[in-house]
């Protein structure tokens, strides 16, 4: 991929400026009572790359997700998407911005078909307000967001689910409807909450395979993990956070080696005694 | 026992207004609680304000289609209060406060305070006569078969109310047919979800509970044309479960299920009530054994069984989809 080329000349370290961000943040902070479960003094997102976000239990991985999404409120800070400030946007708003998230726990909107699942994500459609619904004259944004739709879910091997509940998937299936589902509103940036979680093997590297297809799309991907192996397949770059702070980044490799990664995720003392 | 008359009875408390009236009311809390997933428990509240809001104007000298308008106007208003501080809240929020808010407004309409304008315990009367007037048939004449048989006056309420649910049924019906009505499922089964897919989720909520609570509001005013009489303890806590319990007989979340489910009910509760005046008349140990006051409990007891057993056998209601039904919520 030529887009990580850029990231070539980026030192491996916390905070550092690149060269084409898409989202900025600086002087993050969110406290739970006397937790700070987020504080981040400065980090960017790298324009069309997978960005991944590591760091053990408790690290602020979805709180951060959280914050830069419009889903919580920080209690200090600002941050950037493409320049333009996010501060005090409503969640829905920052969605039509261009950046999309996924949640940890799977959220398919059971009671809707697999279809309609893809068609509520689409965006200004004038049939969603209340005159259109009444008025009408929204059939022919339908019938092309249903053709964005189909083909959306042909890539991710659903098709042949379109018509069936969402309720009804597999855990997999739901993970992918997902995936696609967020892609239907046209993101610029999408965010993965622990894509990967409770996936089988098999599914998993389907998945890998659906993210690095959207970067190569030309989106820029920010994603959750906790497996390093995962990570280490397919991030141009990668966030370690522990204690809501970012302690390393850099392109993988450097990260597998970094000796306050391996601390934070095996405990100080690793070297010494088992336990 | 007069197996005919019972039935005769049943019916003709079936197609009447208040049938009609409540299936209104219960296509407006469908929208909110079966489509939208709103926990309204003081529906019984946008009735009142309805019939009030016409039966005031009306009162102090405006036309009645004036009160018609202002009727439903207050009842969206009385949605957008009760949503606005707790619609971006959990749930139970509204729950809490619907049900608090409806019994505070009767008691406020019912208090000597409020009695210039409502009159107080003693309602207003007689605010519908340009509504009767209206009325292309006599009204002492008396239409029908054999002995079903209705007055002018009550088959032209009959006629008015039932075209108006038949009316708000084709509103509900195109609105959850469009993308409109797509969201607001959406956000019926996970709120956050449909936020991250860039909906203004507070915004349908509020949605859902103004226009549902003004489809209320209509059928509070038809009840109270139909009796040419609003008293505030016709509008007791009570009338929402009733509802409840027609959409949830018919199906919540199904087009036609308000209609079905009031029906239902309706034709039950009046048959089960004529048959035990009837029994408690021709069957001695009947009329020894249940009171007139008892007869009411027993009736409610029954009512409450076969919705127990309904929800046993067909949880999804008369219209509901099975499949739906049993999909779990994760």
């Amino acid at each position: 991929m030529s887009d990580s080329h850029p990231m070539a000349d980026v030192a491996p370290e916390p905070g550092v400026r690149k060269p084409d961000p898409v989202l900025v943040a600086n002087n993050l902070q969110r406290s739970f009572g006397g937790l700070q479960a987020v504080d981040i003094d400065h980090l960017e997102v790298q324009r069309h790359t997978v960005t991944s976000l590591i760091g053990p239990n408790g690290a602020g991985k979805t709180t951060l997700f959280n914050l830069l999404t419009g889903f919580d409120t920080p209690d200090f800070g600002e941050w950037h998407l493409n320049g333009g400030p996010l501060v005090g946007i409503a969640a829905f708003q920052v969605a039509r911005r261009g950046m999309v998230r996924t949640f940890q726990l799977t959220r398919s909107l059971a009671r809707l078909t697999v279809m309609d699942n893809m068609l509520v994500a689409a965006k200004d459609n004038k049939g969603e307000g209340l005159w259109g619904a009444l008025t009408g004259g929204w059939h022919a944004t339908e019938q092309a967001n249903e053709d964005r739709a189909t083909e959306l879910l042909e890539r991710f091997g659903l098709e042949h689910m379109a018509n069936e509940f969402a309720g009804g998937l597999s855990g997999g299936q739901r993970k992918l409807l997902e995936m696609a589902r967020a892609l239907m509103m046209n993101p610029e940036v999408v965010m993965l909450d622990e894509p990967m979680a409770g996936v089988n093997p098999a599914l998993t590297q389907s998945l890998l395979t659906h993210i690095t297809g959207l970067r190569d799309a030309g989106k820029t991907v920010v994603f959750v993990e906790h497996d390093m192996d995962v990570v280490q397949e397919i991030s141009d770059w990668v966030v370690v956070m522990a204690e809501g702070r970012v302690i390393a980044e850099g392109p993988p490799e450097a990260i597998a080696k970094n000796r306050a990664v391996i601390d934070a995720y095996l405990g100080e003392h690793h070297g010494e005694a088992a336990t | 026992m007069d197996w005919g008359s019972i039935f005769i009875d049943g019916i003709l408390a079936t197609i009447g207004p208040v049938t009609a009236a409540y299936a209104i009311s219960a296509i407006g809390l469908n929208l909110q609680f079966g489509y939208a997933g709103l926990l309204n428990f003081g529906h019984v509240a946008f009735m009142l304000v309805g019939a009030y809001g016409m039966a005031i104007t009306v009162d102090f000298g405006g036309p009645l289609w004036l009160g018609i308008i202002i009727g439903i106007l207050v009842a969206m208003l009385l949605g957008f209060l009760l949503g606005l501080p707790t619609l971006r809240l959990r749930a139970d929020y509204l729950a809490i406060t619907t049900i608090a808010a409806a019994e505070a407004i009767r008691l406020v309409v019912r208090s000597s305070w409020a009695e210039p304008l409502t009159n107080g315990v003693f309602g207003i009367q007689g605010f519908a006569d340009s509504f009767f007037s209206l009325n292309p048939f006599p009204p002492a004449e008396l239409y029908g078969i054999g002995s079903l048989v209705v007055t002018g006056r009550k088959l032209w309420v009959m006629i008015v109310g039932w075209t108006i649910a038949a009316l708000f049924v084709f509103v509900v019906h195109r609105l959850m047919k469009s993308p409109w009505g797509r969201v607001i499922k959406a956000i019926r089964e996970d709120e956050d979800a449909t936020t991250s897919l860039g909906k203004n989720v507070f915004a349908y909520k509020l949605q859902a509970l103004m226009i549902g609570g003004a489809i209320g509001g209509v059928a509070g005013m038809i009840l109270a044309i139909d009796q040419q009489n609003v008293t505030p303890d016709a509008y007791l806590p009570q009338i929402t479960f009733i509802l409840y319990v027609i959409v949830i007989l018919g199906g919540a979340g199904t087009i036609l299920g308000p209609i079905v489910g009031a029906v239902v009910f309706q034709f039950l509760f009046f048959t089960i009530d004529a048959l035990m005046v009837n029994a408690q008349a021709d069957i001695g140990w009947v009329g020894d054994l249940l009171t007139p006051a008892a007869a009411g409990q027993v009736k409610l007891v029954l009512v409450g069984l076969g919705m127990m057993v309904l929800m046993v056998f067909r949880p999804q209601g008369i219209l509901g989809s099975r499949e739906e039904a049993l999909i779990d919520e994760r």
